[in-house]
């Protein structure tokens, strides 16, 4: 099941390959991107309810590794290398599941919206669209290092594309794709160090990522100061480049507004989420001690980037430049999560008496994860509506607009939904997220919380003051007199987000319920006994 | 049995928000009745609950209607769940809210109907371009409200409260855009109502951080959010347990004091005040909404919702509520003497809404529950109806500025008769709405500030004396508008022909306003207190001592006549003022001989220029000090990461093109030259590098694999040593 999910849009862009005609790759690749999209929606409903699934009924790997992931959902391993003891392992659980499911919703919706709006070299755009995804999904399934890093690396080239050959000529594309490019790939470099030590230094060597933390506290890697440490930093960058983290966020910026629509939808949407993933899926459980001791460091980081990014957002003049900071705002709430739950020591975790603090830690992923969601579903929807604005004026300058409520109402009202969405009014999908991790950081990272609060205030200025009052209030121009408002296509593209942005925010259980069941696992194996 | 259906009462109104915006929009007509029966709807369950707690007595103070069956998020090994609470002053809210929305929708359907003169001359009468979405927004706005009051949990109170700041900044902006071919306002006006909507949303989103803030201490220290569980004999007790998180303060006095600040900021007190009077730019329907049964009493209802929890950091020794009857107290004088140099009709009622907020939050703040509530509840039906009858002279001259009106009850006498009515009330005169609940602020203040049996206490002496002296400044003022207004001759010849008597569907809801705001007042006289005996006898879920209640004696009836004098008092000022001498057409106003008070007055003391955003009649506006401080940190902040964070990644970028063309040279001069006739392999090494700068990725990926190579050998190479 998670391999098609994973490999079937890399089939797909092969299929592309060999298509005749710009109209038959296009229908094709939005129909083949919602088989992906089919089968995690029905794997995200089903496979709680069918308890066979629990177990590895798709593994041919050693009994170690089984026992090691009792805990991920539609397991499957295969030996793949196995002299260097490598498998093709792959599993899910409640927190990666939402973040595929995303995944494969916003590339349909990407392509849905493309097949509209690209009309130069368009067997390749679909293709290496496709394979992005793959390399994506690939990220969030598996469960061996080795292979997480290929995956890492594969969605890093077709991105580097998009920016680079279908990005807006006066943004510098090539200058952003390349920053972006090496940047992430510095940061990998860590990455793949520190995943080559953890090969080294486990008993038996391995690069499964369940059987890594469950032999964690017996092992060389973990127990020798210096190279949990040293491993550790090689992950963080990695990580903190790709969130991005202040102060590795400069390339997101340049690369988010030479974009082109779609590409910013799935950077922000999507890409950025790897490195929050990489934070739960391995920081955490993998190194508790080591996050501990930086949580109060990487926590500040933190603070920073959602305080100064609200600020850098509020100077700016581009409407694209001004969401990518945003997003630098936003993600800086993830990272405050992850690193408050990390700031709970060994005691907290174990000790029922203290119980408060197993449920604040617990409540602080979780608003992290979600957060990771919406702000892929909010960020995504922002992007698409950039991209529309700037498809019918073609300017980005903020300076420029005014008064579009009255001349393009639907567009104005679904812009002012997500615009509240994002800076986080309740009743909206933005505030559950933010409210979990500001309550689950202040019992553990309270001085740091108390700062981050005032980035809200700050949050709001800048999309009221910037965004709506810049786009849609004010008197309306001579000069857009004619501006279409938005065609059931774009409407199409923009209605199911705004549905999981209302949803999520009314009644955000169905969601949370999925997220916690693996978020008190992972808390439980951050314990050391 | 009603009170199980007490979740569909804010159903209602949101589903017709739902269907207007989704559905109906287009159709101007339709959406009203479909608002106005979401409405009518909801107000039939809220009486059957409101009778049937009415029939529950005050038993219902401790055992309120409850229950709490939905999971909205689970957290570790609990979850956080919504659902209802009913307690006597919920279910006296009850009663109000709905009532008020009500009156208030029916009379939006003729306001929003706007009247200009055509180019041949004839007058026009044409819906507002937005009918519908005002509807839409109002019914959001009520439905958020409902929601509020029934809210059994304070997560689920908090984000029906941040609904109602977006509907407040929806439809205090209603007027903030316009298309090109509209012409029912013009661009001064788009322009104040723009920022006064920006201003609006960012001041109380200040309190709203901080009572989210004061919130999740709450979650943390106590453990739950949930009404009924936080106000249970552990519950608050659970605060006292941890370290006392800065020296002296405790949590409690702590946690109180930040909630406080979301009312501060949501009920206009100072110094968060300064949004309220902006706030006037919205249609005159919204000002009634946020000024009577909305916004401004949902910050009000927050305090009388934790006030367990004020009273017991007052049982430990905190100053929570100290810091409620000063700071309530100091506003109802201060915005009450603002209010005397506004020429604005509705900028008038606006600090007086304001000043009477400063009287509920003092007597919650001294302890006297039930006056305080009481007046929330008096208080919506007046100032509703003083701003629908504003807002009708308003419609009829076509004018806020009162110093262009004048004599106008000849041409409007039902609209004047009403007015007249809710001016009464807001005096304090007897029998009306605000006599009955102010002269029991005022007793309050009286007796347990002065013939308290614990001594005298400074603190409600002061409350006292701010209160009464407030007082006569608002009989003042009012009667100032009165006489301006009403009474004299016209000042302005031709807004005077354009006046008329209000339709029926505007002047209906002003009756029933009227009627309600006569006979309110008799549900707590001193003689018959029977809401003092539903909201107070029995306490609060959480509190079950009864308020203190005195029966009628000596010193009520000198309140009475006290509080009576003062009234009187304040009108016949005004009326040496403003009656005796009617103000002329061009005269400026008396009290502009006072000089520089004057000008301290009318601008409000400048504080919009401290720390506000001063919004001018022509539609610019001025940021004050400490926004212009934001604005130029956000710009220092902007051009530190181009020039400092960006420039040192794209000095390493540099530097390693540096380095990969002195590579190259090197290669090219030193190599080349020593290792003659190996050229194909430097020219391999220099093509290599020269990848660097032309991005052919495959090779950066080689890169990348071959450094972490050379990297896991050095790593190797440490272990084995």
């Amino acid at each position: 099941m998670l391999s098609a999910i994973t490999f079937l849009p890399l089939l797909g862009a092969i299929i592309i390959l060999f298509l005749p005609n710009d109209n038959a790759i296009k229908r094709f690749a939005i129909l083949w991107s919602i088989i992906p999209l089919a089968l995690a929606t029905v794997a995200w409903v089903v496979f709680p309810t069918w308890p066979e699934f629990t177990m590895m009924n798709g593994s041919w790997c050693s009994p170690e590794i089984n026992a090691a992931s009792l805990e991920y959902y539609l397991g499957e391993c295969i030996p793949w290398i196995p002299a260097l003891g490598i498998q093709y392992h792959v599993g899910i659980d409640g927190i990666s599941m939402p973040l595929i499911w995303l995944t494969t919703l916003l590339t349909t919706l990407s392509l849905f919206y493309s097949a509209r709006n690209i009309s130069t070299r368009v067997k390749e755009f679909f293709a290496l669209f496709l394979l992005l995804e793959t390399g994506m999904l690939g990220v969030f399934v598996s469960l061996d290092l080795f292979l997480f890093y290929i995956f890492w690396e594969i969605g890093l080239v077709p991105m580097y594309f998009l920016i680079g050959i279908w990005g807006h000529e006066q943004d510098r594309p090539q200058y952003a794709a390349i920053k972006f490019f090496l940047y992430t790939l510095a940061g990998s470099v860590f990455m793949l160090l520190a995943i080559i030590a953890l090969y080294l230094f486990s008993t038996p060597n391995t690069f499964d990522i369940p059987l890594l933390t469950a032999t964690r506290d017996n092992s060389v890697w973990a127990k020798d100061v210096l190279i949990s440490t040293a491993a550790f930093i090689g992950f963080f960058l990695a990580f903190a480049i790709k969130m991005p983290l202040f102060p590795f966020h400069t390339w997101l910026p340049d690369a988010h507004t030479a974009a082109p629509t779609a590409g910013s939808v799935v950077l922000a949407g999507i890409l950025l989420k790897l490195g929050g993933y990489g934070f739960i899926r391995i920081l955490l459980p993998m190194f508790p001690g080591t996050f501990n001791s930086f949580a109060i460091g990487i926590g500040a980081l933190a603070v920073i980037s959602i305080v100064y990014g609200s600020l850098v957002a509020m100077a700016q003049t581009d409407f694209k430049r001004l969401v990518a900071y945003s997003s630098v705002n936003h993600m800086g709430f993830v990272v405050l999560g992850f690193a408050a739950a990390a700031a709970l020591t060994n005691e907290q975790l174990i000790n029922p008496e203290l119980g408060n603090y197993f449920n604040s830690g617990a409540t602080a992923i979780n608003g992290a994860v979600l957060a990771m969601f919406t702000h892929g579903v909010i960020t995504g929807g922002l992007f698409f509506l950039v991209g529309m604005l700037y498809e019918r004026t073609h300017t980005r300058e903020l300076a420029q607009f005014g008064g579009f409520m009255a001349t393009v109402p639907i567009y104005g009202g679904l812009l002012l939904l997500t615009a509240f969405a994002s800076l986080g009014l309740p009743g909206l999908a933005g505030f559950v997220g933010e409210f979990l991790v500001l309550r689950g950081s202040y019992t553990t990272l309270t001085l740091l919380t108390f700062i981050a609060v005032i980035g809200v205030i700050f949050t709001a200025a800048y999309f009221l003051w910037r965004v709506v009052q810049k786009v849609l209030l004010g008197k309306a121009d001579e000069k857009w007199v004619n501006l279409p408002d938005l065609r059931g296509y774009e409407v199409l593209t923009l209605v199911p987000l705004a549905v999981l942005m209302i949803v999520i925010g009314i009644y955000p259980n169905w969601i949370l319920d999925t997220i916690n069941a693996a978020t008190e696992v992972i808390l439980k194996t951050m314990a050391s006994v | 049995m009603v009170q199980n259906f007490t979740l569909l009462i804010p159903l209602f109104p949101l589903l017709a928000f739902a269907i207007i915006a989704l559905l109906t929009r287009s159709r101007n007509r339709l959406s009203a009745w479909i608002a106005i029966l979401g409405v009518i709807l909801a107000l039939a369950l809220s009486l059957g609950v409101f009778l049937e707690a009415l029939a529950e007595g005050a038993e219902l103070a401790v055992n309120p209607f409850y229950g709490a069956p939905i999971v909205w998020y689970p957290y570790g090994t609990a979850t956080v769940n919504f659902g209802w609470l009913v307690d006597p002053m919920g279910s006296a809210m009850l009663f109000m809210v709905p009532t008020v929305c009500l009156m208030i929708f029916i009379y939006s359907v003729a306001y929003m109907r706007h009247s200009h003169t055509g180019k041949d001359g004839h007058t026009i009468h044409e819906d507002d371009p937005r009918y519908a979405r005002f509807f839409a927004l109002i019914s959001l706005f009520t439905g958020s409200m409902l929601l509020l009051v029934i809210s059994s949990n304070l997560l689920q109170f908090f984000i029906a409260w941040e609904i109602m700041g977006f509907c407040s900044y929806a439809l205090i902006g209603f007027w903030s855009f316009r298309g090109l071919k509209e012409h029912h306002i013009d661009d001064a006006q788009v322009g104040r109502a723009r920022a006064a909507s920006i201003k609006a949303f960012l001041t109380t989103r200040v309190g709203d951080v901080l009572l989210m803030t004061g919130m999740i201490l709450l979650f943390i220290t106590v453990g739950t959010l949930d009404f009924t569980q936080m106000f249970s004999p552990d519950g608050l007790n659970n605060m006292l347990l941890g370290e006392p998180p800065i020296g002296a303060l405790q949590w409690p006095t702590l946690i109180a004091l930040l909630i406080f600040g979301g009312t501060v900021a949501k009920s206009a007190q100072f110094p968060l005040h300064i949004w309220l009077p902006d706030a006037m730019e919205g249609p005159t329907p919204v000002s009634a909404l946020i000024h009577a049964a909305t916004m401004v009493s949902a910050g009000i209802f927050l305090v009388i919702r934790m006030y367990p929890l004020f009273v017991f950091d007052s049982q430990t020794g905190g100053f929570s509520m100290q810091t409620v009857a000063l700071i309530g107290g100091f506003t109802a004088i201060f915005a009450a003497v603002l209010g005397l140099a506004q020429n604005d009709i509705k900028r008038v009622l606006a600090f007086s809404t304001v000043s009477q907020l400063g009287y509920m939050l003092a007597a919650l703040g001294i302890g006297a529950f039930v006056a305080g509530s009481f007046h929330l509840i008096t208080h919506a039906f007046f100032k509703a109806l003083l701003f629908l009858a504003a807002g009708a002279v308003i419609h009829a001259v076509g004018t806020n500025d009162m110093l262009k009106m004048g004599g106008l009850w000849r041409k409007m006498p039902i609209t004047f008769l009403t007015f007249l009515i809710g001016a009464l009330a807001l005096m304090g005169i007897f029998p009306f709405a605000g006599f009955w609940s102010k002269d029991e602020i005022l007793l309050e203040a009286l007796r347990l500030g002065f013939f308290s049996e614990s001594g005298a206490a400074p603190l409600v002496q002061f409350v006292f004396i701010s209160l009464a002296t407030a007082a006569f400044i608002t009989a003042l003022y009012t009667g100032r508008q009165l006489f301006l207004t009403f009474f004299g001759k016209p000042r302005d010849q031709h807004f005077y022909d354009h006046a008329h008597e209000s339709p029926v569907t505007i002047w209906v809801p002003l009756a029933i306003l009227a009627l309600f705001t006569t006979v309110i007042g008799f549900w707590n006289t001193p003689f018959a207190p029977a809401f003092t005996g539903y909201v107070g006898e029995a306490g609060l879920v959480g509190l079950p001592v009864p308020f203190e209640h005195h029966a009628f004696d000596q010193l009520a009836l000198i309140s009475i006549f006290v509080s009576l004098g003062i009234a009187f008092g304040g009108l016949f000022v005004a009326y040496f003022i403003y009656g005796f001498r009617p103000v002329g057409a061009g005269q400026p106003d008396p009290l502009e001989r006072l000089g520089i008070i004057y000008r301290a007055l009318a601008s409000k003391f400048w504080l919009d220029e401290l720390y506000g955003y001063k919004i001018n009649l022509d539609g610019t506006a001025r940021a004050g000090l400490l926004v212009r401080f934001v604005g130029l940190l956000s710009r220092f902040s902007y051009w530190f990461d181009r020039t400092i964070v960006d420039g040192l990644v794209n000095l390493v970028g540099w530097f390693g093109r540096i380095m990969a063309r002195l590579w190259g040279w090197f290669d090219k001069h030193v190599i080349d030259a020593i290792v003659n006739g190996s050229g194909s392999v430097t020219g391999e090494i220099a093509g290599w590098w020269r990848t660097m700068q032309t991005g052919n990725v495959q090779n950066y990926a080689l890169i990348a694999v071959a450094g972490a190579m050379a990297f896991a050998i050095l790593f190797l190479l440490r272990s084995f040593t």
